[in-house]
């Protein structure tokens, strides 16, 4: 009951999936490879990144983005296929537009993650880690994404969707399904998966400025603090806040 | 008196646009960064030293001491890598504080990269916080342009690169060796110790790890002094510090307070446990703390504190479960997230969280045998300070304390399943659409 | 266990105190306390430890507990005594003395055993395998495991060799580590995490490294098979013997098991000095060449043109004939697969019985120029007197000229390599660009056009700490043996001739070249020769004789009348055409082989001689180090050894070789030992210059054999095979792009003796103006194009 089935049987571990040989990596690709490269001491630092830019670009690790990354930065492609295998934001079978995370580890769990996912996966008509047949939506169980303030929490595209139930859920997922703009809780608008993917690969969107400095929970005590003149001791110069022009 | 509730990380977080360099300087933002450059960096360590700083990850390193192992005649260059990892269930304390003021993180990773002589700082994101990244990345990229990072800063002569570096998704991450691997494009896999990271760390050079509450805790030292930050806290818990509550409680939220309040006084500020019901069990800082009880309410939320109730400060992630909620579930649930996330390098914590997986689930379906308690509790005996590294005691500290407090729940594991015992529909804020009440 | 781990080696001052179960053991610093309890005869339990093997400590099977830190305190946690250095006054309480301890060795024990399958009746390992063993000395009887295990599909192929059975492995890493800390060949890693975490490859890279068969023998279950192996033979129905590797001049010591007289696999021995506990693929799973259909086994005599076969008696009259009409108008070409015993025979059997100076080992390119190297600096020899092993490691710097050590001397190669991650080595290649196996030492390339080399070398610096290392292939570079001579006593840097065979330091030493005779004896020196006459109580001739490329070109031309031939493929030498006719047109031809060979078809008598692993015998490595060759198969009493039959032969002539049996041999060469006087004075030949190239069409040709590639010695090592490099030309990206021909591309090189064409790789580093081809092509020597290394071919893109 605690949602999902004890496996012990691993069939497809161990690797990518060399099958599917298809990728859209060209040189201007690789060319930012070496600029993610260039960002640090021992050129090495960059594989993640490096692979978050292959799944922008492939929609997952593809077998040539393996090759690439070992190629720019001259370590084994086993050696690349041990990182992309062990982190679990790198996915092995092409990700739909939108990713899409439900939270179930213990507290959203308890608080309602397990309705939650269930409720998704009807909705959406596939499993975890299962795509819809129109490309739309990924489906993943994800553990604990640090806004449990906010639980149950799902994250689209790697964005908060903070105290989410069923209904809220399901009207989301028909927004994103007719193109509707869906915004995050506490991000931008949501534009799909790989382009957040490249954002991790450290290649700004300009989309920084999108949503709230904090959500309500986050600011609870500091509003309680103002309403009892609560404060640090002997604070120091700090000025009024100032209205800032549109940037 | 120090108040209640001490906002200075979060002070800023109401203002329009309190991410951007401007407004951050506009709330005394940078002013830190001024004072620091023009003394010497021995001089920062010693206030940072004399403030009391503990680390704010979980641990609870003295931060200035941490500092001074950085061996100045290594002629390697020197590293800090700020860990912004945060993954620690029950943990949401980093990520707002980066995403409503990523420039106090910035300026505190500019302040501490001088104190410790270190020309290339690096900033470790967990890779699932696409928001706090893109924050954090202009903030960077604005610091730069201010002149607070790159060459030369701020005509001081001092050089630092500042690099913002997402991570792709593993919790064990949030354990500084094996950070650092991975911020070296390797497995997340814990490391070696000794030798310690101060001494060789990134790129076996010395390095600083800290978690992102520790950095940007150090602009306001710098700008207020030591005496101010030691005069909030407890005697040997200095500062404050953001709390998190999260669960069963009215109004989940994060309050920034001097170290040593309790959990009664954050619960009366957040309107309690949720309305008809009460406290059954609580994590003190994540679920890699043991749990407490009501019982505990009452213990000041500091290292002394919550060590001397047999638990840990943490990362003062305060879970709140009422009474309809299932122990057994609970606890299974977060060992499952063990299990996920153990990095596989050694024995007990791989092989003992798959198997305490399917003891719990045995305690939760009801098919759990007599002698089982004992069984799983030598297995944890078995796991816990055997392993590479504290993930796996972190497993084993939510089983023990579990049945520690709550062992009749697990006996009646030999023949009730928990969702008999606990129907789960009720923990949950919302019922199942299609089918009411979740069996 | 490795020699620097012995307490010996350090002075008592530098010892600490420990105390394992409250008995005292001296350690060096850094000694680690799972090593300290070892000293005292505590076995404690282990997986992932290896000593050779950087500590990882991910097992957790070695845990103890530390009640005393040595500064009083205790460590409040058991700890993992593999990662533990002990400290002055430490206390360390093991499963021997603490209930602790020994609950947390079998708390671990059991968690490795939930998810092992019980295969072992099934499993190669099953009767050797470490699990099992400790399993049984260290867990408990019966499992507490009542939950369900995890399953792979099994077993993956991770190359052609090596198979991996995921299930049983309980992820100690050691197979992961050795490939990147020992070989450098990460091309298996540990993927996935976790409970999934399991030893991974890249499909299209698989796991081809020479030294790959290492990982089978360290993995402490049976996770790890060989293709070879793979349910051959239970461990405990094996026969074991100790021996050295006849695959090259490394000399390691080798562990071969058979059984019902066939060998059924070899382990790399324990030999600390020479090759620590590895050993290279072709060492391993290279011994089926005996077993083809090609092997004799009856001698054979020419009658009416055909070979037939034909008793001893017969063959021996038969032989006996032809040599008697010869006299001593014979050369003898003994090759460099020989036991020191049989090289030893034959040198004497040429002086004291043929009466001629005419023998040669050197089945190869050779000149006079390295035979005078030879006896200046290299024969005569003993261990001790020369670079070590050992120097290898603690040189602060190793220049290799004409060497490739991962190509032609494997464990060279691994020395070389611990050397540069553990003592700051610095590694130089005198090469014409950095091989694959050079940039695993990150070696500096002092690059040089093939034939340059000697005046190259003549700019160098060096320095006491220096060591060189040349090849046998310096032998075809003008110049190289005398820059190197006068380079080492200009600086004072030591230098090492490492051969490629293993039969060459030996044969050296016996005396198997025309100028020389055993234990570096100057045939021009008298004194020299009535030492030995003394020794043998016979003439000793004093006329110089021919080299082996002579004598080949003496018969040809008629002017010498027969020929002994041991072991070689007339593709060893430069020019192969000219060896079959050499040996074609000999008047009378004498073989002492073990398979058909272009030499036994050219025969007029083949004496079968028996496979190395039913011989005793001595290899000496290039250290100057004999090294035991044991008898393995002992189906017969009396294996027909080269001495055997040479005795024979020297009985039906009338003389006394003065042994049968290679003890006899060794015995004899042992009592005359090393030469004292003078020897033949060190080479003085001037460095050899470019040759005229029509750039691009013409270029000078770079060539040296790889450890897997066409050779006899293979033959049937079909799985070994399989991970050898592919045959490729190179070129440097300035030369390919003058030829207009791109990576991958046909590539034609011509020379005399005919055309090969390759796919071209495009090295960064090579020098331009110069191709590379493999030495030995499968299927084809260097010989068969009838050019050397330094001369010019023709290269076109394209096919012939």
């Amino acid at each position: 009951m605690s949602g999902h089935e004890f496996q012990s049987f691993f069939p497809e571990s161990g690797s990518i999936d060399y099958a599917d040989t298809a990728s859209s990596i060209t040189d201007a690709t690789v060319e930012e490879m070496r600029q993610i490269a260039a960002r640090y001491p021992e050129p090495r630092s960059a594989l993640l990144p490096m692979l978050h830019l292959v799944q922008s670009v492939d929609g997952r690790i593809s077998p040539r983005g393996i090759e690439v990354c070992a190629d720019v930065l001259g370590i084994t492609t086993a050696q690349v296929a041990g990182v992309a295998t062990f982190y679990t934001m790198y996915v092995r079978k092409p990700g739909g537009k939108h990713h899409v995370g439900v939270c179930t580890t213990a507290l959203c769990a308890v608080m309602g993650g397990d309705i939650l996912l269930d409720e998704v996966s009807e909705k959406l008509g596939v499993g975890e880690g299962e795509t819809t047949p129109d490309g739309m939506f990924t489906l993943e169980r994800i553990e604990c994404n640090a806004a449990c303030d906010y639980a149950p929490v799902m994250m689209v595209d790697w964005e908060f969707m903070d105290n989410m139930d069923p209904v809220k859920a399901s009207a989301m997922i028909d927004d994103l399904a007719a193109g509707r703009p869906v915004q995050s809780t506490r991000g931008p608008v949501l534009t799909g998966w790989r382009n957040t993917e490249r954002l991790l690969a450290g290649f700004p969107d300009g989309r920084a400025d999108e949503g709230p400095s904090a959500g309500p929970a986050s600011l609870l005590g500091l509003q309680i603090a103002e309403e009892r003149g609560w404060q640090a001791p002997t604070p120091g110069e700090i000025a009024a806040p100032v209205k800032e022009e549109n940037q | 008196m120090t108040d209640l509730l001490t906002p200075v990380l979060s002070k800023n977080w109401t203002q329009e646009r309190s991410w951007k360099i401007a407004n951050y300087e506009r709330t005394g933002g940078y002013q830190g960064l001024k004072k620091a450059l023009k003394t010497s960096p021995s001089d920062v360590i010693s206030v940072v030293k004399d403030s009391g700083l503990r680390g704010r990850g979980g641990a609870g390193f003295p931060t200035g001491m941490k500092w001074s192992f950085v061996p100045q005649d290594n002629p390697n260059p020197k590293y800090l890598v700020v860990n912004a990892d945060e993954s620690e269930p029950g943990t949401c304390k980093d990520m707002p504080l980066l995403m409503a003021s990523p420039h106090t993180l910035v300026e505190g990773v500019i302040i501490s990269s001088y104190a410790i002589g270190c020309a290339y700082a690096f900033i470790y994101v967990r890779g699932e916080v696409a928001h706090v990244i893109r924050r954090l990345q202009q903030a960077v990229r604005e610091a730069y342009s201010a002149g607070y990072a790159g060459k030369n800063i701020l005509g001081s002569g001092y050089d630092l690169e500042i690099v913002v570096h997402a991570g792709a998704g593993a919790y064990i991450c949030g354990e500084e060796t094996a950070l650092l691997d991975s911020l070296e494009g390797r497995r997340g896999q814990p490391r070696l110790r000794p030798p310690f990271p101060a001494v060789a760390g990134l790129y076996a050079s010395p390095t600083v790890v800290n978690n992102v509450e520790t950095i940007s805790s150090v602009p306001s030292i710098i700008r207020e002094g030591a005496s101010w930050f030691s005069s909030m806290g407890s005697e040997k818990s200095k500062g404050y510090t953001l709390y998190s509550l999260s669960g069963h409680v009215a109004r989940p939220g994060q309050f920034e307070a001097p170290l040593g309040i309790t959990l009664r006084q954050l619960l009366e500020l957040s309107g309690g446990v949720r309305e008809g019901h009460e406290l059954k069990f609580w994590t003190p800082g994540g679920s890699s703390t043991p749990i407490l009880t009501p019982a505990d309410i009452d213990l000041p939320l500091d290292y002394e504190g919550m060590a001397g109730a047999g638990s840990m400060l943490g990362t003062k992630a305060l879970q709140i479960f009422d009474e309809t909620t299932s122990v057994v579930r609970t606890t299974l649930r977060w060992v499952e997230f063990y299990k996920h996330e153990s990095c596989g390098k050694c024995t007990p914590c791989r092989e003992g969280t798959w198997w305490l997986v399917q003891l719990l689930r045995d305690f939760e379906a009801g098919k759990a045998s007599e002698g089982d308690i004992e069984k799983m509790l030598d297995l944890c005996d078995n796991i816990g300070g055997k392993s590479f590294c504290a993930l796996a005691d972190g497993a084993v500290a939510c089983v023990t304390s579990a049945v520690k407090h709550f062992r009749s729940e697990f006996e009646q594991g030999y023949h009730t399943p928990a969702w008999e015992l606990f129907p789960y529909g009720r923990s949950a804020l919302f019922a199942k659409q299609s089918e009411g009440a979740h069996a | 266990m490795s020699v620097e781990a012995k307490a010996g080696d350090v002075v008592a001052s530098d010892l600490i105190s420990v105390f394992i179960d409250d008995t005292e053991v001296k350690v060096p610093k850094g000694t680690l306390v799972i090593r300290a309890a070892e000293m005292i005869g505590v076995d404690i339990p282990r997986f992932c430890d290896h000593p050779l093997l950087d500590p990882v400590g991910a097992c957790r099977e070695c845990m103890v507990e530390v009640p005393d830190m040595g500064n009083g305190r205790g460590m409040p946690k058991p700890q993992a005594s593999c990662t533990l250095e002990c400290a002055p006054g430490m206390q360390v309480k093991t499963q021997v003395s603490s209930e602790k301890a020994d609950k947390a060795q079998r708390g671990i024990l059991e968690l490795l055993l939930i998810n092992h399958p019980l295969d072992c009746p099934i499993c190669d390992k099953g009767g050797e395998c470490p699990l099992q063993n400790q399993a049984m000395s260290h867990g408990r009887g019966t499992s507490r495991y009542e939950g369900v295990k995890r399953t792979f599909p099994k077993p993956v192929s991770v190359s052609a060799q090596i198979l991996l059975d995921r299930e049983r492995c309980v992820l100690c890493a050691r197979c992961t580590r050795f490939s990147e800390q020992i070989s450098g060949d990460p091309f298996i890693a540990l993927v996935e995490r976790g409970a999934l975490q399991q030893v991974g490859f890249y499909e299209d890279h698989p796991y081809d490294s020479y030294f790959s068969g290492n990982v089978i023998q360290i993995c402490p279950v049976g996770a790890l098979t060989s293709a070879d192996y793979r349910f051959q033979a239970r461990p405990f129905d094996l026969v074991s013997t100790t021996t050295t590797c006849e695959g090259c001049a490394s000399g390691c010591e080798l562990r071969t098991d058979h059984r019902h007289f066939q060998v059924k696999r070899r382990l790399a021995g324990n030999k600390p000095e020479v090759n620590e506990e590895w050993n290279c693929d072709l060492g391993r799973f290279g011994f089926y060449s005996g077993r083809q259909d090609d092997r004799i086994t009856a001698p054979l005599v020419r009658e009416n043109g055909e070979l037939r076969v034909a008793s001893w008696p017969e063959a021996i009259d038969a032989a006996v004939t032809g040599l008697k009409a010869a006299g001593s108008s014979v050369g003898v070409l003994t090759g460099g697969r020989l036991t020191l015993e049989n090289a030893y025979g034959y040198s004497k059997f040429a002086r004291t019985v043929l009466g001629t100076n005419n023998i040669d080992f050197r089945s190869r390119q050779a000149s006079d120029e390295e035979a005078q190297f030879l006896g200046s600096s290299v024969a005569g020899k003993r261990l001790g007197e020369g670079v070590t092993f050992a120097d290898l490691q603690s040189a602060s710097s190793v220049i290799c000229v004409a060497f490739e050590p991962e190509e032609e001397s494997a464990i060279v190669f691994l020395r070389l390599r611990k050397g540069v991650r553990k003592n700051k080595l610095t590694v130089h290649s005198v090469a014409p660009y950095l091989s694959n196996g050079f940039a695993k030492l990150n070696a500096n390339l002092i690059a040089a056009v093939p034939g340059t080399e000697a005046s190259v070398i003549s700019t160098l610096d060096a320095d006491a700490d220096t060591v060189i290392l040349v090849g046998e292939r310096a032998a075809g570079l003008p110049g190289a043996f005398s820059a190197l001579a006068d380079l080492t006593e200009r600086t004072g840097a030591r230098v090492a001739w490492i051969p490629r065979r293993a039969g060459d330091r030996g044969a050296l030493e016996a005396g198997c070249l025309p100028g020389l005779l055993p234990g570096g004896r100057p045939v021009a020196d008298a004194a020299a020769r009535v030492d030995l006459a003394a020794a043998w109580g016979a003439e000793v001739p004093s006329a110089p004789g021919l080299t082996g490329a002579q004598i080949l070109a003496a018969t040809a031309a008629g002017e010498l009348n027969a020929l002994v031939v041991a072991g070689f493929q007339p593709t060893d030498f430069a020019d192969a055409q000219t060896t079959r006719d050499g040996i074609e047109k000999a008047g009378f031809v004498i073989s002492l082989e073990s398979r058909q060979s272009e030499v036994t078809e050219r025969a007029d008598v083949v004496f079968p001689v028996d496979l190395i692993e039913e011989q005793a015998g001595t290899f000496w490595n290039w250290e100057h180090r004999p090294g035991r060759v044991n008898r393995v198969i002992k189906r017969v009493p009396s294996p027909m050894t080269d001495v055997r039959v040479l005795a024979m032969l020297a009985d039906a002539l009338g003389e006394d070789l003065g042994f049968r049996v290679p003890a006899g041999a060794r015995a004899e060469f042992d009592e005359l030992g090393a030469w004292e006087g003078a020897r033949v004075a060190a080479p003085a030949v001037a460095a050899g210059g470019l040759p005229d190239v029509a750039f691009p069409t013409s270029l000078v040709l770079a060539s040296w054999r790889l450890l897997l590639g066409g050779s006899a010695s293979t033959d049937g090592a079909t799985a070994l095979l399989e991970t050898a490099k592919p045959d490729v030309a190179r070129l440097s990206p300035a030369t390919a792009a003058a030829l207009g021909v791109g990576a991958g591309e046909p590539l034609t090189v011509t020379a005399r003796g005919g055309a090969t064409t390759l796919p071209l790789v495009i090295e960064d580093s090579m020098v331009d103006g110069v191709v590379w081809i493999p030495g030995n092509r499968h299927g084809a020597g260097l010989g068969e194009l009838d050019v050397v290394a330094g001369e010019t071919v023709e290269v076109n893109g394209g096919a012939a």
